[in-house]
């Protein structure tokens, strides 16, 4: 298991798993968001390419209302 | 009144036009439908958008935002409002523009502090820098400061939009004279960001020369949004229409009737 920070909270998945999987467990599969890894964006279409390892600090962040 | 609509000059932000030069934001409804009815009365073409961590383990089934404003149909204009460093307002307007698949129009806003929401100057100027360099347009919150306002238009921001009063007041224009030099001072786009209250703020703002006008508490706050939507949709489009038109000069005496003074039946009267 990897210990990881998401959106300021310590996570614990399995290794082995991309950035992409890890978005599908949290049932942001096909959501429109953005990712920080390490302070650096994640361009979508690096989302399955992008391996987590322990450590890594995400931050996953939508559009909600404003103004 | 369409007719009355077109007759009115767009408004050209970054080189493109918008027939509606009321700008909206997105917060504070009582739901997503809410959101969807108001933004639709108000006919704004721009909305604003906050960017923020998601709930983590969501149901994916959940409606979002993007569902029910679709950016097919309307132009995000995300923003950093929470943002207190220009670091901060930068990181978040980088991770929207990932978000919006490499949207370049933002709303930078850094605020000083949580009691006034005042922007911050210093740090929306560098915030600002780093912005344009990295290719965004930027629309900026600002005070109403016609220096800071023309170092901004300098920087290369793409329109200023002071703010009228406080954030969420509705106190409508409490120095119009101040929003005047900012409409003299730069020759981009001035929109009254934050303070307006009611209908008749937002026509004076559109009088006053602004370019535009951008609120969300004055509609999503008001008993009725969706009919405050549409309030504001005519007296920005009022406000505009008057200007573009050109008042009358205000005469303290000398007062001239709009009756014609001959053929009065009375005309041995006294004075």
């Amino acid at each position: 298991m990897l210990e990881i920070s998401m959106n300021g909270r310590t996570v614990r998945c399995p290794a082995h798993r991309s950035l992409q999987d890890l978005l599908a467990s949290q049932g942001l599969a096909g959501k429109r968001v953005a990712v920080e890894c390490n302070g650096a964006i994640v361009p979508r279409s690096a989302y399955a390419e992008t391996a987590i390892a322990s450590g890594d600090r995400l931050e996953i962040v939508i559009a909600v209302g404003g103004g | 009144m369409a007719h009355t609509e077109q007759a009115v000059t767009p408004l050209v932000i970054a080189g493109r036009a918008y027939a509606s030069r009321l700008l909206v934001g997105t917060g504070k409804y009582r739901d997503l439908e809410e959101t969807r009815q108001a933004v639709a009365a108000s006919g704004a073409e721009i909305v604003t958008v906050a960017v923020r961590r998601t709930n983590l383990g969501q149901d994916p089934a959940a409606p979002s935002l993007l569902d029910v404003l679709p950016p097919e149909r309307y132009t995000y204009l995300p923003n950093s409002a929470g943002c207190y460093t220009a670091e901060d307002a930068v990181r978040t307007l980088r991770l929207a523009r990932e978000l919006l698949d490499g949207h370049a129009l933002v709303k930078l806003e850094v605020l000083g502090d949580e009691r006034t929401l005042y922007p911050n100057m210093p740090e929306t100027l560098r915030a600002a820098e780093v912005l344009v360099r990295d290719g965004f347009q930027v629309m900026v919150y600002c005070a109403d400061d016609p220096i800071q306002a023309r170092r901004l238009q300098d920087i290369g921001c793409v329109a200023v939009m002071p703010l009228a009063s406080l954030i969420g007041s509705g106190m409508g224009i409490l120095n119009p004279w101040n929003v005047r030099l900012v409409i003299d001072a730069v020759s981009i786009p001035v929109l009254v960001d934050a303070g307006v209250g009611t209908a008749s703020d937002a026509a004076i703002a559109m009088e006053l020369g602004c370019d535009g006008v951008l609120m969300n508490t004055a509609i999503a706050q008001a008993r009725d949004p969706v009919a405050m939507a549409r309030a504001m949709r005519l007296a920005v489009a009022s406000g505009r229409l008057a200007h573009e038109a050109g008042r009358m000069p205000m005469k303290h005496y000398a007062a001239s009737p709009s009756s014609p003074g001959d053929g009065l039946i009375a005309v041995g009267r006294s004075r």
